[in-house]
């Protein structure tokens, strides 16, 4: 079991590496940009993967924890904070070193929060909402639940479309780069931003980070966790009849998995130098829920698979203007066909003309 | 406040608020025969009110109408079919999906058909500057449409629910499916109905709010949170306590206007479910005892 995960994942690097290589000789380097950030969007997937396919619980709220993420930081590392110097808050944190200043465009004085000090208040603010709507909404099931979490979400849009610190429909823009190594000799910084000649840095920083994730994610489901939270997934009231904490691990993963989506709304905000009210919408928490569903629900690898080829083609724009259609077409199909996923899918059985039996009760 | 302003809004709150009655409504007749809450419930509404201003084309108003109400029941027959119908007993969660899913099929199919331009049928009587003066309150004649026309579906559906043998055949199938297969009753055929009800109570609603609050490809989600919180509200199920709480709802966001930036107000009704779901899943009318009895 261990090799083999180990096999998977230094395959999956070897792939990883591979690809880069084949677009360095074909030249065809401007398929990093989407790679770059489907891996991003893969990251919020396979942690949404382990809540839905292995807690059994539906969030279609975790656009607003990838929205926290990368609203808070790039609201953080742009707005100017000299007027507010004096406040002792931002003086205790310019001692702390988490500040930085620097000039702007007109040569004006500009002092902001630093991106790593910002990627750190993002993600914790995240799992501290992740903490607090958790453990009411995790006490409902089915409809209740998907509705819960769907509301969280079009609250958390609400307020980047009407907060004016959050740029209101504009969202913020020209979000600075995150470094997360300085300078060592002629070993350049690696930092994440949009900048072309950064594209291979930012593409192995992306996957480092995913396959980093991933292999988490891997452990904590071979782990004690992992077969506690399928346990739930089969039956509820049977894992709590065996001692189990249900309502702790549930929350516990739903407050990791709104980590792993914050973790990758800083990332790829400061990535593509910005973000909008559109990352917050419905339509992206379905979204996520289709790549989840697509991929086999309790399978981290398909949903690995299926998240990054998809929001790869749909990054690509060759959907085109039937881009959510195609997501909610896919939903369906997945649904109603393989509720498993189609990379589990028995044709032949479907073939034969039986039903397919539902799994996911 | 002053007392015209009062009355203005409460007017205002009551006619959203049946509108939203009706969603919850056509949440609740699916429901009970299924189990299933249809989140693709806003787009029904959605359908009635696009389909009729494209048949006003051709038709007079009344025709349009009753002709988009019948297509939108032929679409919500259509999907039961399809996508319902032959399924094994699924699960909530599959179902959840497959109802989101057919929801974003079903607008982008509007977004395709019709565009996003933001459309709406002419006023039944008069236009958007004809009003009624009741005492020192000025309102359009659409409200007392909208509330008339959502007052007799209410009615009209509950007197189908009790009198005719094929609502109490409806209602059987809610109360113990397999008690109503036993007796005869093809339950297949009376979920169907019951999308095809639902479909046509929406589209109808659809219509007549369509001169008041506009349509647009992409209505129908705000509506369907706003009918699935009226809905819990009142008790899932419940139709009656649907149409208190509806109004209940309507009112409380047409005060809120005057306090809470617009861009805010749906996030006012969320709220409300949020509070609801966590303190009272059963509903403000609902009774915690029979709450027990079903999967929350």
């Amino acid at each position: 079991m261990r090799d083999s995960k180990l096999l998977k994942i230094a395959l999956l690097i070897g792939l990883v590496i591979g690809i880069q290589a084949l677009t360095t000789v074909t030249g065809t380097q401007y398929y990093l940009t989407q790679l770059t950030m489907s891996a991003y969007y893969a990251l919020l997937v396979i942690g949404l993967a382990v809540v839905m396919g292995y807690a059994g619980q539906i969030s279609l709220g975790h656009a607003g924890f990838f929205a926290i993420g990368g609203y808070l930081s790039a609201a953080l590392t742009t707005h100017n904070l000299v007027a507010l110097q004096a406040n002792p808050v931002i003086h205790g944190l310019g001692n702390l070193g988490m500040l930085v200043s620097g000039q702007d465009i007109y040569g004006e004085p500009l002092l902001v929060v630093a991106p790593w000090a910002a990627c750190i208040i993002a993600v914790c603010m995240a799992a501290i909402i992740a903490l607090a709507i958790g453990i009411p909404v995790l006490k409902l099931k089915g409809h209740y639940l998907a509705m819960a979490t769907l509301g969280f979400s079009i609250i958390i849009y609400r307020i980047g479309l009407a907060t004016e610190y959050f740029g209101e429909a504009d969202g913020i823009s020209e979000v600075p780069g995150f470094t997360l190594l300085p300078a060592i000799g002629s070993f350049g910084p690696i930092s994440v931003s949009g900048d072309f000649g950064l594209r291979v840095e930012n593409y192995y920083v992306a996957w480092g980070l995913l396959i980093i994730g991933l292999w988490l994610l891997l452990n904590l489901i071979d782990s004690r966790v992992g077969r506690a939270l399928r346990a739930i997934h089969g039956s509820e009231e049977a894992a709590e009849a065996v001692g189990i904490n249900t309502a702790g691990f549930k929350l516990k993963v739903f407050v990791l998995s709104a980590v792993y989506a914050a973790f990758a709304g800083v990332f790829l905000t400061h990535y593509n130098g910005g973000i909008g009210p559109s990352e917050a919408s419905v339509m992206k928490s379905v979204r996520y829920v289709a790549l989840v569903a697509v991929g086999g629900m309790a399978n981290v690898w398909g949903t690995l698979v299926m998240g990054v080829g998809l929001s790869f083609l749909s990054l690509r724009g060759v959907f085109g203007t039937y881009d959510d259609a195609v997501f909610g077409a896919i939903l369906i199909v997945v649904m109603l066909f393989a509720p498993n996923g189609i990379l589990s899918m028995n044709v032949k059985a479907l073939f034969a003309g039986r039903r397919t039996t539902d799994e996911h009760r | 406040m002053t007392q015209a302003l009062f009355f203005q809004y409460l007017f205002a709150g009551i006619s959203y608020g049946v509108i939203y009655a009706i969603v919850a409504i056509g949440f609740n007749i699916i429901y009970n025969t299924t189990g299933i809450i249809n989140f693709a419930q806003g787009e029904f509404v959605m359908l009635g009110g696009m389909i009729s201003i494209s048949l006003l084309h051709y038709f007079p108003l009344p025709v349009a109408i009753a002709l988009a109400v019948v297509i939108t029941m032929l679409v919500g027959a259509l999907i039961e079919i399809i996508f319902i119908r032959w399924l094994d007993s699924p699960s909530v969660l599959r179902m959840i999906i497959i109802t989101i899913g057919l929801s974003i099929l079903i607008r982008e199919v509007a977004l395709h058909i019709w565009g996003e331009s933001i459309r709406s049928l002419p006023y039944f009587i008069g236009n958007e500057l004809t009003t009624v003066s009741i005492g020192p309150v000025r309102i359009s004649p659409q409200v007392f449409w909208v509330v008339g026309v959502c007052g007799i579906m209410v009615l009209g559906l509950s007197l189908f629910f009790k009198m005719t043998s094929v609502g109490r055949e409806m209602r059987a199938c809610s109360a113990n499916r397999t008690a109503a297969i036993l007796c005869g009753i093809n339950t297949r055929n009376m979920v169907t109905l019951s999308f095809m009800l639902s479909a046509g109570i929406g589209a109808l609603a659809g219509c007549v709010m369509s001169p008041i609050t506009y349509t647009q490809y992409d209505c129908g989600t705000s509506l369907a949170i706003k009918g699935f919180t009226v809905a819990i509200l009142g008790g899932l199920g419940n139709s009656m306590g649907a149409v208190a709480a509806g109004i209940l709802l309507g009112i409380i966001e047409a005060y809120s206007v005057a306090f809470v930036p617009l861009a805010f107000q749906d996030a006012i009704s969320i709220t409300i479910l949020l509070i609801i779901l966590f303190v009272r899943p059963h509903g403000i009318f609902g009774s915690s005892a029979a709450a027990r009895l079903k999967e929350f």
